[in-house]
C-alpha cells in the first residue's frame, strides 16, 4: 500500500472531482442564493402585509426600488419572479438534488466516485456563472426579469413590455441554459452511476430510497428538461431575432402594433409545462427518499412496502410526464382534454398515497428516537399530506377554474415544493452532517430550529389556503385595492408574522452550522446505528470513500434483527455464511479501469 | 481547539492511482453503453420539443412554406457518407487492418467539417433570396433547427477528434475500441437526424 500524494488546495476545495466535495460546494452555493431568495420573500410580505406603508430604511439599502420609500410595482413583480426562480432552480434543485444527492450517492451504492468525476466538477462549475447571471440581473438596466418564475410570453419575449423585460430577462434565459446544461451533466452523472457502479451485491432493490429517488429524479431530468431549453432558445430567438414562435398578432406596447402574427404563447406554456410539472417531481421525490432512510433508522424498524414503494415511485415518474395540462386548465382548452388532463393529475394520488402510506406505516410500532433529524423527517410526511390535499383540488378542472391564480395555489406549492423539500435538506443535513464533517450539530438547537420552522410555516401556508377560497389572487402588488378581499387583509399581516418568525429560526440552523461544523461533538464512523453502506466509512468519509469498496449481502433497512447484538444488521455484514464463503462472493480481483485506458 | 475536517479531503491509503483508475465492480461495465443512450435520449427529447412547436407553429396563419435551398440535401447525402466511411473504419479495425483506420476516420471527420461549411452556405443560399430569419415562421425554424444541430454535430467532430487522435497512437485494436464504436453510434444519430429534419421541414 502507497498512500497517494496529497492533493494541493485548489484541487481539494475548489476544482475538486470527490462527489463529497462537489456536494457541499452545491450545498453552500445553495445557502447563499437562499439568503438571497428569502430575503427577497421578506420583502414581498412586508408589502402584503402593508402595501402602502412608507419604508424609509430600505429606500437607503434599496434606493432604486423603494423610491420615495414606496416599493415600486415594477420591483415588486421582479422580486417575485426572482424569489420563485431562484428558490426552485437555485435552492431546492441545487442543494437537494445535486448536492445531497452528489454526496450520498456514491456512498449509498458502494462506489468510490461519481462514473465521471471531471463531468462532476464541470456541471458544479456551470452553475457558478449561472447564479452570478441570475444575480447580476438585478443590477441591469430595467432590473430583474418581470414575466413570473413561468416567463410567460408575451412579457418575457417583448424586451419593451415591462422594465424587467428587457436584458433582465435575457440574463434569465442565459443563467435557465445555464442551469439546464449543468442539471443535465449532473443527472447523467447520477444516472450511470447508480446503474454501472454499485457494488458487489448491490442490486437495484437493495438500494436505500434516497437514491432510488435520486435515479427517479435523474431520469425525469434528463427528459423532461430538453423542452425547456427547446422552449428558452424559441423565446430568445423571438427577443432578439424578430421571430414570432410565441407572439401573436395584434399586440400593442407604447401605443404601436408590433409587427408579429401568427405566435401561440401556449406553445410556450405548454413547453414550460412539460418540465415544470415532473420538475416537481424531481424535487419532492427526494425528501421523500431522506424520510423513509431516516425514519428508518431513527425508527428501528424496516421500511414498510419497499418494493411498493419503488414501483410507486417509477409509476409516479411516467404520470408527472403526461399531467402537464393541469397547470393549463384556464387556457382556453378544449373541455375534453380538460377532462383527460385531471383524470391522469388525480391518478397520481393513487401511488402517491401509497407512498405517503407506506411512510406513515414505517413508523407503525417504531422505536422512536425523536432526533432533529427525525423530526423533519415526520415534518416531511405531514407537509406531503397537507400539501397533497390542496393539489386534489388544483388539479381537477371544476375547481381549478376557481382556485387558478389565486394565493390557494401560491400556499399548495409552498407546502410541496417548499416545505417538504426544504425540510428534506435540513433531515438530509442534520443526518449526514456526521459523514460531512465529523462531528455533530447540536441536538437542542436542532430541536428549536424544527419547532421554530414548522409552526410558522404551518400556519402561513394553510393560511394562505384560507386567503385563495377568499378569492384572493397572486402577484398582486397590492391586494387592499380590492374591496371584497379587504376583509381578510389582517390575515395577510399575520402571515406576513408568521413567516418573519420562520426566516430567523433558519438564523440558529446557521449558527448550529457553524458551531457543528467547528466545535461540535467528534462523530464516530456510524453515530446512528444506520444499516446502509455510508456508515462503513470513517466520519468525514475520507477521499474516495473505502480502501476496498464493501460488498453487500442484504437489502438497506435490516432493523430490529433478532439474534444480533446491535438489534441490526448491516448491508454489508454476511449472514449465517463463513468468512471464506464471503470471499468467494467477492469473486476475483476485477480488472478493467474506470477511465484508465483509451476509449 | 477546533478545528473543521470535511469529507472527501482527508486521503485514504490506497494504492496508487486509485479512483480514477479504480477496479469496476462487475456492473460498471456498460457504463459508457448507458452514458451514451441517456446523451441521446436527452437530445432526442430536445429536438421531439422543436418538432411538436413545428407541427403547432404550422398552423399558425402567417405560415408561409420555403423552398428548402438544394445545398441542405446535398449536406444530408455528405452526412450518410461521413457515417459510411466511419464504418469502413471500424471494418478495417475489426478485419486487423489498423493501420488503414485512421485514413478512413480522417476522412470522415473531414466530411463533417464540409457538412458544417454546407450549412453555412445553405443559409448563405436563402440570405441571397431574401429569406431571413423573420421572413416567415418556416425559414425561423430552418435556420435555427440547421443550428441546434450544427451545435450537436460539433460535438461529434469533437468524439471524432478525440477517436482519431487515439486511432494514431494505435491505442485501438481488433477487439478493444469501443470508444470509436460509441463515437460512431453518436455520430451515426446526429446524420440520421439532419434528414429526419430535412424531411421534417420538407413536407411542413
Amino acid at each position: 500500500m502507497t498512500g497517494h500524494a496529497p492533493l494541493p488546495f485548489w484541487r481539494r476545495y475548489i476544482f475538486s472531482t470527490d462527489h463529497k466535495i462537489i456536494g457541499l460546494q452545491y450545498i453552500l452555493t445553495a445557502a447563499f442564493m437562499a439568503i438571497v431568495a428569502v430575503g427577497l420573500s421578506v420583502l414581498i410580505r412586508l408589502q402584503m402585509a402593508w402595501p402602502q406603508t412608507l419604508w424609509p430604511a430600505l429606500e437607503r439599502i434599496l434606493p432604486r426600488a423603494y423610491e420615495g420609500g414606496v416599493l415600486l410595482p415594477e420591483f415588486y413583480i421582479s422580486m417575485v419572479t426572482m424569489h420563485g426562480t431562484i428558490m426552485v432552480f437555485f435552492v431546492i434543485s441545487l442543494a437537494l438534488v445535486s448536492g445531497i444527492g452528489n454526496f450520498i450517492i456514491p456512498l449509498h451504492v458502494g462506489a468510490r466516485d461519481m462514473a465521471y468525476p471531471f463531468l462532476n466538477m464541470l456541471s458544479y462549475w456551470t452553475i457558478v456563472p449561472a447564479c452570478l447571471i441570475m444575480l447580476a440581473s438585478f443590477f441591469v438596466e430595467g432590473g430583474a426579469a418581470a414575466g413570473g418564475w413561468t416567463s410567460y410570453p408575451p412579457l418575457s419575449a417583448l424586451p419593451g413590455a415591462l422594465p424587467g423585460s428587457g436584458l433582465g430577462q435575457t440574463l434569465w434565459l442565459l443563467g435557465m441554459a445555464l442551469f439546464i446544461a449543468s442539471f443535465t451533466m449532473g443527472s447523467l452523472n447520477f444516472l450511470t452511476t447508480i446503474l454501472n457502479l454499485r457494488t458487489r451485491g448491490m442490486s437495484l432493490m437493495r438500494m436505500p430510497l434516497t437514491t432510488w429517488t435520486m435515479f427517479v429524479s435523474s431520469v425525469l431530468g434528463i427528459l423532461a428538461f430538453p423542452p425547456l431549453t427547446a422552449a428558452a432558445i424559441m423565446l430568445l430567438f423571438d427577443r432578439h431575432g424578430g421571430t414570432s414562435f410565441f407572439l401573436p398578432g395584434g399586440l400593442v406596447v407604447g401605443g404601436q402594433v408590433l409587427p408579429f402574427d401568427g405566435g401561440t404563447p401556449l406553445l410556450f406554456q405548454h413547453l414550460f409545462w412539460f418540465l415544470g410539472h415532473p420538475e416537481v417531481y424531481v424535487l419532492v421525490l427526494p425528501a421523500l427518499g431522506i424520510a423513509f432512510d431516516v425514519v428508518a433508522t431513527f425508527g428501528r424498524r424496516p421500511v414498510f412496502g419497499y418494493r411498493t414503494t419503488v414501483w410507486s415511485l417509477l409509476v409516479v415518474a411516467v404520470l408527472s410526464m403526461i399531467v402537464w395540462g393541469h397547470h393549463m386548465f384556464t387556457s382556453g382548452m378544449n373541455p375534453y382534454v380538460g377532462e383527460y388532463f385531471s383524470i391522469v393529475t388525480v391518478a397520481i394520488t393513487l401511488p402517491f398515497a401509497v407512498i405517503g402510506l407506506n411512510l406513515i406505516a414505517s413508523l407503525w410500532r417504531a422505536e422512536l428516537r425523536l432526533t432533529t433529524a427525525m423530526l423533519f423527517a415526520i415534518g416531511i410526511i405531514s407537509a406531503v399530506g397537507t400539501g397533497g390535499l390542496g393539489g386534489l383540488y388544483l388539479g381537477t378542472a371544476a375547481s381549478d377554474i376557481y382556485f387558478h391564480d389565486s394565493v390557494f395555489v401560491v400556499g399548495h406549492f409552498h407546502f410541496m415544493i417548499g416545505v417538504v423539500t426544504s425540510f428534506g435538506i435540513f433531515a438530509a443535513l442534520y443526518f449526514w452532517f456526521p459523514k460531512m464533517f465529523g462531528r455533530h450539530m447540536s441536538e437542542t438547537l436542532g430541536k428549536v430550529h424544527f419547532w421554530l420552522t414548522i409552526g410558522p410555516v404551518f400556519a402561513a401556508f394553510i393560511a394562505m389556503h384560507y386567503l385563495g377560497l377568499g378569492g384572493a389572487l397572486r402577484r398582486v402588488y397590492d391586494p387592499t385595492v380590492y374591496e371584497y378581499i379587504r376583509p381578510l387583509q389582517q390575515m395577510n399581516v399575520w402571515i406576513t408574522y408568521a413567516l418573519i418568525v420562520a426566516v430567523v429560526a433558519q438564523l440558529v440552523f446557521f449558527v448550529n452550522l457553524v458551531y457543528g461544523m467547528l466545535w461540535g461533538r467528534r462523530a464516530e464512523e456510524n453515530p446512528w446505528q444506520g444499516a446502509t453502506l455510508e456508515w462503513t466509512t470513517p466520519s468525514p468519509a475520507p477521499h474516495l470513500n473505502w480502501a476496498e469498496p464493501p460488498t453487500v449481502f442484504r437489502g438497506p433497512y435490516q432493523y430490529r434483527v433478532n439474534g444480533t447484538a446491535e438489534g441490526y444488521t448491516p448491508q454489508h455484514v454476511p449472514d449465517r455464511m463463513d468468512q471464506s464463503a464471503a470471499e468467494a462472493l467477492r469473486g476475483p480481483p476485477a480488472e478493467p479501469t474506470l477511465a484508465g485506458g483509451p476509449e | 481547539m477546533s478545528r473543521l475536517t470535511l469529507a472527501g479531503t482527508i486521503p485514504l491509503d490506497v494504492p496508487q492511482g486509485a479512483g480514477r483508475g479504480a477496479p469496476l465492480p462487475p456492473s460498471g461495465r456498460g457504463l459508457y453503453p448507458m452514458f451514451l443512450m441517456a446523451v441521446l435520449a436527452t437530445v432526442t427529447m430536445l429536438f421531439a420539443a422543436f418538432t411538436a412547436a413545428l407541427l403547432i407553429r404550422r398552423s399558425g396563419s402567417d405560415w408561409i412554406a420555403i423552398e428548402l435551398p438544394a445545398i441542405a440535401w446535398v449536406n444530408g447525402g455528405v452526412i450518410v457518407v461521413s457515417s459510411a466511411l466511419l464504418e469502413l473504419a471500424r471494418r478495417a479495425l475489426r478485419s486487423g487492418a489498423a493501420s488503414v483506420a485512421p485514413l478512413w476516420l480522417g476522412l470522415a471527420a473531414a466530411l463533417g467539417l464540409l457538412f458544417l461549411a454546407g450549412q453555412i452556405v445553405a443559409w448563405r443560399a436563402l440570405m441571397a433570396e431574401g429569406v431571413f430569419l423573420p421572413s416567415s415562421p418556416h425559414a425561423a425554424f430552418f435556420y435555427m433547427l440547421s443550428a441546434v444541430h450544427g451545435a450537436h454535430v460539433l460535438g461529434g467532430l469533437g468524439a471524432l477528434g478525440w477517436t482519431l487522435r487515439s486511432a494514431l497512437r494505435g491505442a485501438y485494436t481488433a477487439t478493444m475500441h469501443r470508444g470509436l464504436s460509441h463515437a460512431a453510434v453518436y455520430w451515426h444519430f446526429v446524420g440520421a437526424l439532419w434528414i429526419y429534419l430535412l424531411i421534417l421541414m420538407r413536407i411542413a
